[in-house]
């Protein structure tokens, strides 16, 4: 027992040593997560702030010119033309110049004086439906405003039922602050994978895992010694993108950090048992390399980051049910926005288990048959 | 006269290194894999998979009122096809389904809900579930939406004022009037698709040669180094514009794209940022001249910034401008341009010259780059 | 006479290590010629620059100083116009594997412009030479190493290049393939007037050759006529007949320590001695024999002239703190009825064999004999599909990890960590062998001592020169002082002297009781073992003492027949009669 755990020891360390003299290898394991994580972090947005609007006013009046100004004033929009024609208005949009085109007609300011229902036409590119919608939304709050400034002006009656909307976990609902715990897994998850799945394969192109397999290693020991290290740079960079949503984008962190740590240890762990597996089965890096990369896109577009998993078909929601990533996105946002704690994440945290004891189990099985 | 002797030889050798190239191709099972199957499998998977629209949003509703005019309300919202809702009796219950996340929001109708609504200033309260903000921003605007559109329609009915507000806005999706996320989606993956397929299949070559040594032969015979790079481009340019007809074919007939711009200028465009593709692949191989290395690279910088960096997801005018800088060194952003303009709004010019001419220019110079890289010299 | 086709004035070449060495002079002020129609010959030690100088010629690397002309250009200014004219078969030459033997001739005959009416004219004569005919259609990865070779050799020649070079091409090839080799080659220079350049570490092909250059760490030792450099030796070659007394081995080893001893070797069951006093008489006896004056030959000489300016590297005694136990008396290694099959392929078929402790045991066989199958099997790398194979009494396939632990091996290849420094990967040897505290420190310090890697013991080991990798994958084999060792090629490609330093380690480890198979290309290291097996086709087809085996070569010519000369009638004899028998 003990003569084995030194030999995994051993095999530990030597695989650190050989990852972490390398300073270009080192370099490779920390530096891409956490300026992924700054990148994205930024980029991966559906919020939006520069909506570039163009304008057709055909009204030229005291209320459209206020409309205008709550558009201008909101801080999200930005005026890129003042239109005389129909004609620019398409050409704005079609060239994508603005992402929308507001057309104020010239009977606005007469039917809003009469007391009537006036109303403006607002064109939007939808090339991206969902920027376009979104930006829709901000347009009908700054109208919404408009409105509600008329009535009290005017004296009018205000809307017989109002919502009163709040969020829960991110009140002022910015993107960022799901995106990133997201990150953590998502960004750990594509390196452990692949550090395990070639790690076995370059020993056997190198020809040093039949040096390995003559000296007493048993084919479990040396799947321990090949799973502890990738464990050990997957929780490192997991912790690196963790920080940097701490101190760099400064978000709240609601949950413990042993639970978060709990929770991450068993995805990694998961995400190393598919790599081991993928390393039995595959003879050289390319392989690996190809099997790997197989699996990371679909694990990581249908995890639910960046579309959510109820959007899917009944049969892909079914494929999710094996993808690791998708239980690590939910916990790390759950426990960190949250606060989840570990009784509320049980149908997160066993599944893990499941998939980590089944890839493990499978490795093992596929280890001992390929080495006849 | 004399240049024409010096094509001729060059001519031959070219289309020797092409037929070889295309051979190891071919035996390759691998290389078959990535430049045929796996488009369709990643089409496919993601066509069906992603999807951004929100509908059937579970919703639990805390009925205080019981109240025929609160029934009333609940029942717009249970024949809405944007939502799902969940009546329950308690907040704590409607609490206990929000943390375990099994709604995404919650709405209650208090007890004077039918009073005061016919004062003229009901309130129903809507807690949304903000993990995907994205999400709950949507279902936000949808539930007032639904509770404004059913409040004109009581108004009406009971021949009260007009309802709704002074201003009301008339909104038009241009190119995607259905507002179906498939639309943008479906070029998107193209994109994204292409990227890692074209660079892939190059990822690999250049470093294979390097590797296993079979450079050092082929480097002393008058083959010159921009005639090997040519080489293996043809084939490979080939195999990457066979995957991108599949994934074109399965956006149009599988899942209904419509093109609405002209084939040739799809085709164009595409087979432009295929060679895009294959010369980062090509250019980060022969510089690193390592599989291990090269495949890692090409992962990192072609996979998640085509997903995020690109214009395919994320809104590229709302990032700080450092970041935006940035994505104009990616070829993909460009192409996303060509390709939701191509596909969903037409052969519209100033949008698809600039960005083809961009991604030219990223033709020549990578081309440029993997040349002077590859230079017949050891060490 | 025609001008050299190649000349090189003074130069240089340097490598920047990463490790703390700094620089390395490849090349340190070199001068050559390369006549037009002759055969040169470029030979040295493992790390004398021999590779460097012919791809500074093939236009691959450009030198740090001095001044080159190939066939009257400069290969650092227009190596195209070089590399259009010439042929370059590098030491691995990079045929594409997934490509048929005739698709990589047509690929290389495309590239050089050759026309169809020349190919119609060209091919048939290259098939003939290489009889690669009947492969045409087969995958160059599926040819044997013998094979690869010539199709390498073919792939150089489709049309005639205005001059070869060759780097070590015979390196890894078996007796018979390499003197097929050589045949195409001596064919070119004397019937088609080729100018050849080649390297070669085996020096019996040196001396075929018009002129030899002698490299040594990026010196030039000579540049002569092969005879010229013999002479060297002239009057200190003798042969010494240990008789009944203590085996040729032995005596060759304790000779190697005698400051007045340049070389010994076993040979043909005597000892071959060149001594290092003034040509003359010399002593009247050596180690106690009487010796007899023999002509010297080209290997003498070369000797000679490295020992000029090489420490005398020889002298260490290797010696075992625990050395493997007595008491075993019977066989340690036996293998009964082995098979081996792969789908229908049979690549072992019935080998039998036993080996007894503290026995040197070789294996020998040409390319694709299936001497790394059964390598792998004893090893338990493999499984067999039949047989009894029996390791230190316990089944091979039921072997746990301490039957395991008894084992050394050292794979052809280096295989240990690259990145890993020489300390690291002793100590992760170590410890796989559940060596800890004091004894593991002990045994590493004893490696690094026996084998004196002291000066790299931080510099990674896939940086090492290649005499130093096989040392360093020794030591790490010896760490558990196993009973048994495995050495697979373990000298293949290296140079004479690694070979005698390495050969006498072994010798040493065998008398200290240490069972030892190895597999060898060369032939002359047969006289090492105390016994060898030749197999070809899977099947052992001779086995006995190395006596016993020079005894079925065919007597006559008035020449002690060689190892080599009964190696290559076993095999023939074997093959001739599976003809025989198949018509």
């Amino acid at each position: 027992m003990l003569a084995s755990l030194l030999r995994i020891i051993a095999l530990t360390r030597k695989e650190l040593l050989a990852v972490l003299k390398d300073s270009r290898a080192r370099n490779s394991l920390l530096l891409p997560p956490i300026l992924q994580c700054l990148l994205f972090g930024y980029a991966a947005t559906y919020d939006l702030n520069h909506v570039p609007y163009a304008v057709l006013d055909r009204s030229h009046s005291v209320a459209s010119q206020d409309l205008l100004a709550g558009f201008d004033g909101s801080g999200l929009f930005e005026r890129v033309g003042n239109l005389r024609t129909q004609r620019q208005v398409a050409d704005y949009i079609n060239e994508r110049r603005a992402l929308l085109a507001v057309v104020i007609p010239d009977d606005f300011a007469r039917r809003l004086q009469a007391g009537g229902r006036a109303h403006v036409q607002i064109i939007a590119d939808g090339r991206n439906s969902n920027t376009a919608g979104t930006a829709l939304g901000y347009a009908q709050s700054v109208v919404n405003g408009f409105n509600s400034a008329w009535r009290t002006d005017h004296g009018l009656p205000r809307p017989p039922v109002t919502v009163q909307a709040r969020a829960w976990y991110n009140p002022n609902l910015v993107t960022r602050w799901n995106m990133i715990p997201g990150l953590i897994g998502t960004l750990t998850m594509i390196q452990t994978l692949m550090l395990t799945a070639m790690s076995v394969a370059r020993e056997r192109e190198q020809g040093t895992f039949d040096q390995l397999l003559v000296t007493p290693f048993r084919p479990a020991e040396i799947m321990a010694g090949k799973a502890l290290p990738s464990m050990l740079v997957g929780i490192v960079q997991a912790t690196g993108v963790l920080l940097v949503a701490q101190l760099w984008f400064r978000i709240p962190f609601e949950g413990s950090f042993l639970t978060l740590y709990a929770g991450l240890t068993l995805f990694v762990l998961a995400a190393v048992g598919i790599g081991l597996a993928v390393s039995a089965l595959c003879q050289t890096m390319q392989q690996a390399m190809l099997f790997s990369f197989v699996l990371i896109m679909p694990f990581s577009l249908l995890s639910g980051l960046t579309t959510p998993i109820s959007n899917m078909p009944l049969s892909l929601q079914y494929f999710t049910l094996v993808n690791p990533l998708r239980y690590a996105i939910d916990i790390a946002q759950r426990v960190y926005l949250e606060g989840a704690g570990p009784g509320v994440l049980l149908p997160d945290l066993w599944p893990l288990a499941v998939i980590a004891a089944v890839t493990l189990a499978a490795a093992s099985w596929l280890f001992k048959h390929r080495l006849q | 006269m004399k240049d024409r002797e010096s094509w001729r030889p060059k001519g031959r050798r070219i289309l020797a290194m092409v037929k070889k190239e295309s051979r190891q191709m071919i035996r390759d099972p691998a290389t078959i894999a990535v430049g045929v199957v796996l488009p369709v499998i990643l089409i496919l998977l993601f066509g069906f998979g992603l999807s951004l629209d929100v509908k059937n949003v579970p919703l639990a509703v805390v009925l205080q009122d019981s109240s025929a005019t609160a029934q009333n309300l609940l029942s717009a919202f249970a024949l809405s096809r944007y939502f799902r809702p969940q009546v329950v009796h308690s907040s704590q219950a409607a609490e206990r389904l929000m943390i375990e996340g099994r709604v995404d929001g919650m709405l209650t109708i208090p007890s004077d809900f039918a009073r005061r609504f016919g004062a003229g200033n009901a309130r129903v309260q809507l807690v949304v579930h903000g993990s995907d903000a994205n999400r709950a921003r949507i279902i936000e605007s949808y539930v007032e939406g639904a509770v404004g559109a059913w409040s004109a329609r009581q108004a009406v009915q009971e021949g009260t004022a007009a309802g709704g507000g002074p201003v009301e806005i008339r909104s038009r999706l241009w190119f995607n009037s259905a507002n179906d996320s498939r639309y943008f989606l479906v070029p998107g993956l193209i994109v994204l698709v292409m990227t890692l397929i074209g660079a892939f299949l190059t990822a690999m070559v250049v470093a294979r040669e390097w590797e296993r040594g079979t450079f050092e032969a082929l480097f002393v015979t008058p083959v010159r180094s921009g005639e090997i790079l040519l080489g293996k481009t043809i084939p490979y340019f080939a195999l990457g514009v066979l995957g991108l007809l599949l994934c074109v074919a399965a956006g149009k007939f599988l899942f209904h794209v419509p093109i609405v711009g002209s084939l040739a200028v799809l085709i164009g465009g595409s087979m432009l940022y295929v060679m895009v593709a294959l010369g980062v692949g090509l250019l980060i191989s022969s510089y690193f001249k390592n599989q291990l290395v090269a495949s890692q690279l090409t992962m990192l910088a072609t996979f998640m910034p085509a997903l995020m960096l690109s214009g395919f997801l994320f809104d590229l005018r709302s990032m700080p401008a450092p970041i935006r800088a940035i994505t104009y060194l990616l070829p993909a952003r460009y192409y996303v341009a060509l390709l939701q303009t191509t596909f969903l709004a037409g052969d519209i010019w100033p949008v698809i010259l600039p960005n083809a001419a961009a991604l030219a220019v990223m033709v020549a110079l990578l081309g440029y780059a993997s040349r002077a890289v590859t230079r017949k010299r050891l060490g | 006479m025609q001008p050299p086709v190649v000349t090189g004035t003074d130069l240089r070449k340097v490598f920047r290590t990463p490790g703390a060495g700094g620089k390395v002079w490849a090349l340190d002020g070199v001068s050559i010629e390369v006549r037009a129609g002759e055969l040169t010959a470029l030979v040295g030690p493992d790390g004398a620059g021999k590779t460097t100088l012919m791809r500074l010629m093939a236009g691959l690397l450009v030198a740090d100083g001095g001044s080159l002309r190939v066939l009257g250009f400069d290969p650092a200014v227009e190596p195209q116009r070089i590399q259009d004219r010439i042929g370059y078969m590098p030491q691995k030459f990079g045929l594409y594997e997934d490509l048929s033997v005739q698709e990589n001739l047509d690929l290389y005959a495309d590239l050089h412009g050759v026309s169809a009416a020349q190919r119609g004219q060209r091919y048939p004569q290259l098939m003939q030479m290489t009889d690669l005919g009947r492969f045409t259609g087969r995958l160059a990865g599926r040819l044997s190493g013998g094979m690869k070779q010539k199709l390498g050799l073919a792939c150089t020649l489709v049309r005639s290049p205005e001059l070869l070079l060759l780097d070590e091409p015979t390196v890894g090839v078996d007796p018979l393939s390499r003197r097929e080799l050589w045949v195409i080659v001596e064919h070119l220079v004397h019937e088609q007037g080729l100018t050849v350049l080649t390297s070669t570490s085996y020096l019996d092909e040196a001396e075929k050759a018009a002129r030899v250059l002698v490299l040594h760490r990026g010196k030039v030792l000579a540049q002569a006529e092969p005879a010229a450099v013999t002479r060297a030796a002239a009057g200190r070659s003798m042969v010494l007949d240990p008789g009944s007394g203590p085996s040729a081995r032995i005596v060759q080893a304790r000779l190697l320590d005698d400051p007045e001893v340049i070389d010994a070797v076993p040979d043909g069951g005597l000892v071959r001695v060149v001594g290092s006093g003034e040509p003359g008489p010399g002593r009247d006896t050596i180690a106690g024999l009487a010796p007899r004056h023999v002509e010297p030959r080209f290997e003498d000489g070369f000797m000679v002239l490295l020992r000029g300016t090489a420490a005398h590297e020889t002298g260490v005694d290797i010696r075992l703190q625990r050395p493997p136990a007595a008491a075993a008396a019977g066989a340690v290694v036996e293998v009964r009825d082995l098979v081996k099959r792969f789908g229908d392929f049979t690549a072992v078929d019935h080998v039998s064999f036993r080996v007894r402790r503290g026995e040197i045991f070789g294996l020998l066989g040409p390319n694709g004999a299936g001497k790394t199958t059964t390598f792998r099997m004893l090893c338990g790398l493999l499984p067999p599909s039949g047989g009894v194979l029996q390791v230190a009494g316990v089944d091979v396939g039921s072997a746990g990890a301490a039957a395991r632990a008894r084992l050394g091996y050292v794979a052809q290849k280096f295989s240990l960590y690259g990145a890993l420094t020489v300390t690291e990967n002793l100590e992760f040897f170590a410890s796989a062998y559940g060596l800890r505290g004091a004894l593991r420190r002990e045994r590493i310090d004893w490696a690094v001592r026996q084998f004196e890697l002291g000066g790299h013991a931080r510099t990674a080991s896939g940086e090492l020169p290649g005499g130093f990798k096989q040392r360093l994958a020794m030591g790490a084999a010896l760490l558990h002082e196993p009973d048994i060792l495995f050495l697979d090629e373990p000298t293949s490609g290296a140079d004479p002297l690694a070979r005698r330093a390495f050969w006498r380690r072994i010798t040493a480890l065998a008398e200290q009781g240490v069972t030892i198979i190895v597999t060898t290309h060369f032939m002359q290291e047969a006289e090492y073992c105390d016994r060898i097996a030749i197999m070809d086709g899977g099947r052992v087809l001779a086995q006995g003492s190395p006596a016993q085996i020079r005894g079925l070569a065919p007597t006559g010519g008035g020449r002690q027949p060689s190892m080599e000369d009964a190696f290559i009638a076993v095999v023939e004899n074997a093959r001739g009669r599976d003809a025989q028998a198949r018509a």
